[in-house]
């Protein structure tokens, strides 16, 4: 059974379909199988391309007709010393073919060319499907649920490279997800390599970690209690016995899937892209929301974006799931620095501390000290934030009418300093009631106009409806600087009266006095 | 009701189906014909008033002089004057009051009294009635002898005229023995013209006198623009303030500070060169008297003024004469630059004096001096790559001289289309300038020269210049937004943007509540501060720039920058040694323990010990070449001490401001810091410990803040509330935009069915009519034709008579 060497590379490509002609014609040419698995290992992509296809069509077309051994494999040796018929040897023989093809397509899918990923993937799929048809296992009972295990996960095992970034080739994988049984058997299988990844190498590679979010947030249950029908691979009838058709099955499968992926230490741009995705596709499939708690208030516990990311997870669960956390307002309150108004989630941050700060019920101090720090925030903010935080810290007093004292104290005293501590992180103590907002004072003597004048509203009494901040929280500097450059002024352009001399301007101009031009 | 309709169809529509075959229709204009309100004699009066105002609006409405025409029994005195054109269409006219009655009589019959009345008066006159034909005969004699008779005396005018045109001619050579040179080079290109017609516009020209205004005396003029510029001044605060905006919705236009009020932008230059045409070339060094000189010279010379640029127009090619004395003013203009490079006083006033103005300078003394680099004319360029093509490779003196004279060449009073060729100039220069900025080293010098330029283009358009500085910064926002959009982060502009921020703050006023342009200019300052990583040392120099510009507009207008004060804060912070501080963390977009947090750091103490102090150059803000280690070192010792002036201002500029205290706890953290533990020269020391006893002496009081008193809400009235119904039914409940256009529907509804019930009723009517007259045709008809066969019986009756008794005989 020496194969014979198939012809160099040039010569390859068009035997390939008459081998393959050859091959399913008659068993006596099945050494052919060696000629187009070595054209597998070919240099060229297109001839690699076309092998895979024709592997596809060929070992699509012998499990068609069950040609292949079914049951325990034995080891190739002992089947031809044995003394079982030419057929079955045949059979065991061209099995173990079968495996070394779906090996190759496996090293494939990290080829460096995506039309060879791509293809090795989708005649992947079929071998999936149609061995979950025609399964390779003896059924063990009438009516056994049988699913080709081991070839899924090495389909899986393919996406979740350790070296190269899949993301495209999971973006193609998705198409697949629609499908219920590979959804689940997918999470199952990725909770599985995962586990298998880190024992193996604890620290593993960022390009992993990058993998299997990108294939896990791909995953996505249905969120109402449907029926469990769309099946890739075809069955006759569907049993009720299968855990596949249940949806609280796939949940708790999912749920497996990310503790088995959070439980590990992430890289912290990871830290950031799970929580983003947190609130509303994670958290609302769990079996067990309350699960996520450790995970979240250790990202809590960070500080920085990352615990202003967690917020959004963590009252979820305190609104929905009865989640019990003393501190979150401390918390929240300790989040309020500078650099608030700077970073890439503010307008996150404040549609959450809006949602947040909306009870009624809060206490006036703890309104007053969030109105109070806003405030002072507002000190070191760029126009874009300050147009949104201003309108804020009026709907804080108009939905809180005890703390409106901080805008209008006509009893008062005068007060050598500011009776508000800025550097208490306890919002009781930080005595923010008896203090007045003169910050949004000065504010009105901002150079932006709008700016200015959405602080002189503190000058009237408040108005009764919120103002809605919800169109504010995306502005950027970029949309004011357009806007404020097709208003048109009800005159022609005011022009400067006094000419021009030189480029620094006259002699008691800041500039002339600290540049000079050579 | 239904009579009425009928009557007013009888009158109407009838009217117009009878005469629907005709084409012609006769309308009787008269005035007042049908109003029998007025008199007869009033109506007279009317109807000749209104002949007067119609021949009076034919006049050409130039001429002022001539309100009415003169009549002498209705014939206009300037016609009979002139004489010498009679044509026949006047004798007629002439005549035809006199004529008219008889005439009328013979040609058109003319009424019956009036015939009657004429035929009396030949009567009485002759005692001998003429038959008409002989009538006829003798008026065709009449009229044929008085026409002989007219040309005969037209001819005779024709002679006379010609003789006295002779004469004329004869005096005029006399009168005028110096012809201007303009008339002579004209008579050789055109031949003959029309000698007459050139000679009535020349009198016309010299008899034209003009009054002119006294001439104010220094102290009138120094008070007038003191008046002005505090009412500059005082319409600068009110748009500072932004107190009455709504006032200013109705103030029809911003009376800019250079405006006459008299809709015509002027050039300052030509204002001018008025002063100096009297041939004293005293100039003041003094800008003040020199913008008084404008103002108050402006009135009396713009008109002057107008007449040469005519006159030059008028003259066509330029001879060689010109050339000369071209080349002589070119000269002047190239030493007055050198001039303006020694002082700083005089260039404007300098440059602006025109060329062309200045023939009656000494031609000689500059003619062997005249630069043959130059052309003197420059047509305006229609393309960037023009303009540069037109500047680049030149000195800047020979820059600004170019772009004076393209100025001058194009000046918007020249011709038609001179002023979109300047508005053109403007942005192109704008780009020019954005390209010499990137030069390097930039060309900071010419920038400063081109600057007075760009501000007098403004002055002149200021719309089309605020777009230009618009769009510029715009492109330069845009390029930030999309870096920022692409990688999450931007860097500094080149130092175009920057000198762009800068020219706008020339350009425009800054201290505005808001601006069109310079509102944006600020956005985009602070953009730049809070945006923009501090990464090298020409960041920071960049950096501090801006906020040197910063507070420039702010100056007058002390306006509240948080981002300034977050950048100066940084920027010492990353000049502290010891980054232990406790009370201070620095606000994006410097950011603790960062790898540029020692970024001016000195730690050479003999380079602090070496340096000078002294200005910021510009120059290290562009960064094309690395500095060397010492300039390194000085230059972050200035950038420090820069910062540290800023900060000064800053405190001086906001300590009135209500949370001052809060704004400057960083600042005297950081500060207190600073002078602990740095090596740095004894001013900088000096500086920071000035800053520090600044915001100590400024204690203020917090004073709680109260809400201003707003009027008290009414009563809850508890009379009903009217609500207008206008129609009942499902219409009601609806807004009154709503309710409005439905009552517009039904109207339109309700109108148009009207109409077609009238336009059925007069069909109705006019198919009665049809009938009607049908039926009248046929009555008719039937009673023809029984008349013929009565007429027939009748006749076939004698017949048989006849033949009856034929046959009884």
């Amino acid at each position: 059974m020496e194969p014979e060497r198939g012809p160099a590379a040039a010569g390859a490509r068009p035997d390939l379909g008459g081998l393959l002609r050859a091959v399913l014609a008659s068993r006596g040419r099945a050494n052919s199988v060696f000629d187009i698995l070595a054209v597998l290992q070919s240099e060229d992509p297109e001839e690699i391309q076309e092998a895979v296809r024709t592997c596809g069509r060929l070992f699509g077309a012998l499990l068609e007709r069950r040609e292949l051994f079914v049951g325990q494999l034995p080891p190739e040796d002992t089947v031809r010393a044995g003394t079982q018929g030419a057929v079955c040897k045949y059979k065991v023989w061209m099995r173990h073919r079968y495996h070394s093809c779906c090996n190759r397509l496996q090293e494939l899918l990290a080829h460096p060319a995506f039309q060879v990923k791509e293809q090795a993937l989708r005649v992947l799929m079929t071998f999936v499907q149609l061995e979950g048809a025609q399964p390779l296992e003896k059924a063990q009972w009438e009516g056994h649920y049988l699913f080709p295990h081991s070839l899924f996960r090495v389909v899986v095992g393919g996406l979740l490279s350790s070296e190269e970034d899949q993301s495209l080739l999971i973006s193609q994988f998705c198409q697949y997800l629609e499908h219920d049984d590979i959804r689940y058997h997918t999470m199952q299988a990725a909770a599985a390599t995962t586990a298998k990844v880190t024992t193996q190498q604890p620290e593993a590679s960022l390009t992993f970690w990058n993998n299997a979010f990108t294939l896990l947030s791909a995953v996505s249950l249905p969120s109402q209690d449907g029926e469990v029908t769309s099946f890739y691979v075809k069955h006759t009838e569907l049993s009720n016995k299968w855990k596949v058709t249940h949806l609280k099955e796939h949940r708790k499968a999912f749920q497996a899937m990310w503790l088995c992926f959070l439980k590990h230490k992430l890289p912290l741009s990871l830290y950031k892209k799970v929580l983003l995705v947190m609130h509303d596709s994670i958290l609302p499939h769990l079996a067990q929301p309350t699960l996520m708690i450790d995970f979240l208030t250790s990202a809590c516990d960070v500080g920085g974006a990352i615990s202003l990311l967690a917020l959004n997870g963590l009252f979820i669960l305190i609104h929905k799931h009865n989640l019990e956390y003393p501190d979150f307002y401390r918390k929240l309150y300790g989040l309020l620095d500078p650099s608030i108004f700077h970073v890439k989630y503010r307008a996150r941050f404040f549609h959450l501390a809006d949602l947040f700060l909306s009870s009624s019920h809060l206490p006036a101090y703890l309104v007053a000290a969030f109105a109070k720090r806003l405030a002072h925030l507002a000190l070191t903010a760029p126009p874009e934030a300050l147009l949104m935080v201003l309108p804020f810290i009026c709907n804080l007093l108009r939905r809180h009418p005890a703390c409106r004292v901080l805008v209008h104290r006509p009893q008062g005293l005068e007060l050598d300093a500011d009776p508000y501590d800025p550097m208490e992180e306890d919002p009781a103590k930080s005595q923010a009631l008896e203090s007045c907002l003169w910050e949004l004072q000065t504010l009105q003597q901002h150079y932006h106009p709008e700016v200015s004048k959405a602080a002189s509203v503190i000058n009237q009494v408040l108005s009764v409806p919120e103002v809605s901040i919800a169109p504010l929280l995306e502005l950027t500097a970029y949309e004011i600087f357009e806007r404020d450059l097709k208003k048109k002024g009800p005159e022609s352009v005011p022009l400067e009266f006094i000419p021009a001399q030189g480029l620094l301007g006259r002699q008691d101009d800041l500039c002339a006095q600290l540049f000079t031009l050579s | 009701a239904r009579a009425r309709a009928l009557r007013k169809r009888t009158q109407t529509l009838l009217k117009e189906y009878k005469e629907r075959d005709k084409s012609n229709v006769f309308t009787d204009k008269r005035f007042g014909e049908y109003n029998s309100n007025i008199s007869p004699e009033e109506k007279m009066m009317k109807r000749f008033a209104l002949e007067q105002q119609r021949q009076h609006e034919k006049k050409n409405i130039y001429n002022l002089n001539e309100d009415e025409e003169l009549t002498h029994y209705g014939q206009s005195l300037a016609d009979i004057e002139k004489h010498n054109d009679i044509v026949d269409s006047d004798s007629d006219a002439e005549e035809r009051g006199a004529l008219s009655a008889e005439l009328t009589a013979a040609h058109f019959g003319g009424g019956p009294q009036l015939l009657d009345r004429k035929t009396t008066q030949d009567g009485e006159e002759e005692n001998k009635p003429k038959s008409r034909k002989e009538l006829i005969e003798e008026l065709i004699a009449k009229s044929k002898q008085e026409k002989r008779e007219r040309q005969a005396q037209r001819e005779d005018a024709l002679e006379l005229t010609e003789k006295l045109d002779q004469d004329w001619k004869e005096i005029q050579t006399l009168l005028s023995h110096k012809t201007p040179k303009s008339e002579k080079r004209e008579k050789k290109e055109k031949p003959k013209p029309d000698t007459y017609d050139m000679m009535v516009r020349e009198l016309g020209f010299e008899m034209k006198a003009q009054p002119s205004n006294r001439m104010k005396t220094e102290e009138e003029l120094a008070k007038e623009e003191q008046e002005r510029l505090k009412k500059l001044e005082a319409e600068r605060l009110r748009r500072m303030l932004a107190k009455d905006e709504d006032e200013n919705v109705k103030k029809p236009k911003h009376i800019s500070a250079d405006d006459l009020n008299d809709g015509f932008i002027l050039d300052k230059d030509d204002r001018h060169m008025l002063s100096y045409k009297d041939g004293k070339m005293n100039i003041e060094e003094n800008v003040q008297e020199e913008q008084s000189r404008e103002a108050g010279g402006r009135d009396s010379e713009e008109e002057e003024d107008q007449d040469e640029s005519s006159e030059d127009e008028g003259e066509g090619e330029r001879g060689e004469a010109h050339t000369e004395s071209d080349g002589a003013d070119s000269h002047a203009d190239l030493e007055s630059d050198r001039e303006s490079d020694g002082e700083d006083e005089k260039p404007e006033e300098e440059q602006q004096q025109p060329p062309g103005k200045r023939l009656t300078r000494d031609h000689q003394k500059t003619r062997k001096a005249a630069s043959s680099e130059l052309p003197y004319t420059f047509a305006a360029p229609e393309s960037y790559e023009e303009l540069r093509a037109l500047l680049s490779g030149r000195s800047a003196a020979e820059q600004l001289l170019v772009v004076e004279r393209i100025q001058k060449c194009n000046h918007p009073s020249l011709a038609a289309g001179n002023k979109a060729k300047l508005e053109k100039l403007f942005g192109f220069l704008l780009e020019y300038i954005g390209d010499l900025a990137m030069n390097d080293p930039p060309d900071l010098q010419v920038i400063d020269k081109l600057v007075v330029q760009l501000y007098n283009l403004c002055q002149m358009f200021p719309e089309t210049a605020s777009d230009s500085i618009k769009f510029v910064l715009r492109d330069a926002m845009h390029d930030m937004e999309e870096m920022l959009e692409a990688k999450g982060r931007t860097v500094f502009p080149g130092l175009d943007v920057l000198i762009y921020l800068k020219i706008t703050g020339l350009l425009f006023p800054t201290s505005d509540f808001w601006h069109p342009v310079v509102t944006p200019a600020l956005v985009c300052m602070s953009q730049l501060l809070t945006k923009c990583p501090v990464l090298t040392l020409p960041d920071v120099v960049k950096g501090l720039f801006v906020c040197c510009l910063f507070l420039d507009y702010v100056a007058l207008s002390r306006r509240f920058i948080p981002e300034l004060i977050n950048f100066l804060l940084g920027i010492l912070y990353i000049a502290t040694p010891n980054k232990q501080s406790q009370g201070f963390t620095p606000v994006h977009p410097f950011r603790a323990l960062a790898k540029n947090s020692e970024l001016l750091l000195v730690s050479d103490t003999a380079a602090a010990a070496a340096w000078q102090g002294g200005g910021l150059s510009l120059r290290w803000a562009s960064g094309h070449s690395a500095l060397p280690l010492a300039e390194a070192n000085h230059a972050r010792l200035s950038c420090v001490a820069v910062c540290l002036a800023l900060l000064r201002r800053c405190v001086l500029l906001y300590s009135p401001l209500p949370s001052f205290r809060a704004i400057s706890r960083p600042l005297r953290v950081l500060l207190t810091e600073h002078l602990a533990g740095s090596g740095h020269p004894p001013q900088l020391q000096e500086l920071s410990r000035s800053i520090l006893a600044e915001m100590e002496t400024q204690k203020q009081l917090y004073r709680p803040l109260v809400c201003e008193k707003s009027k008290p809400v009414p009563l809850k009235l508890f009379t009903p509330r009217l609500v207008k119904v206008l129609e009942f039914g499902r219409k009601q409940g609806s807004s009154r935009e709503e309710q409005d256009r439905r009552r517009l529907v039904h109207r339109h509804k309700r109108e148009f069915k009207g109409a077609v019930r009238e336009i059925r009723k007069d069909n109705q009517f006019l198919a009665r009519m049809q009938l009607s007259e049908m039926m009248e045709r046929d009555a008719e008809r039937k009673r023809k034709v029984k008349q013929l066969f009565n007429s027939l019986a009748t006749q076939e009756g004698e017949w048989k008579a006849l033949k009856r008794k034929k046959f009884k005989k």
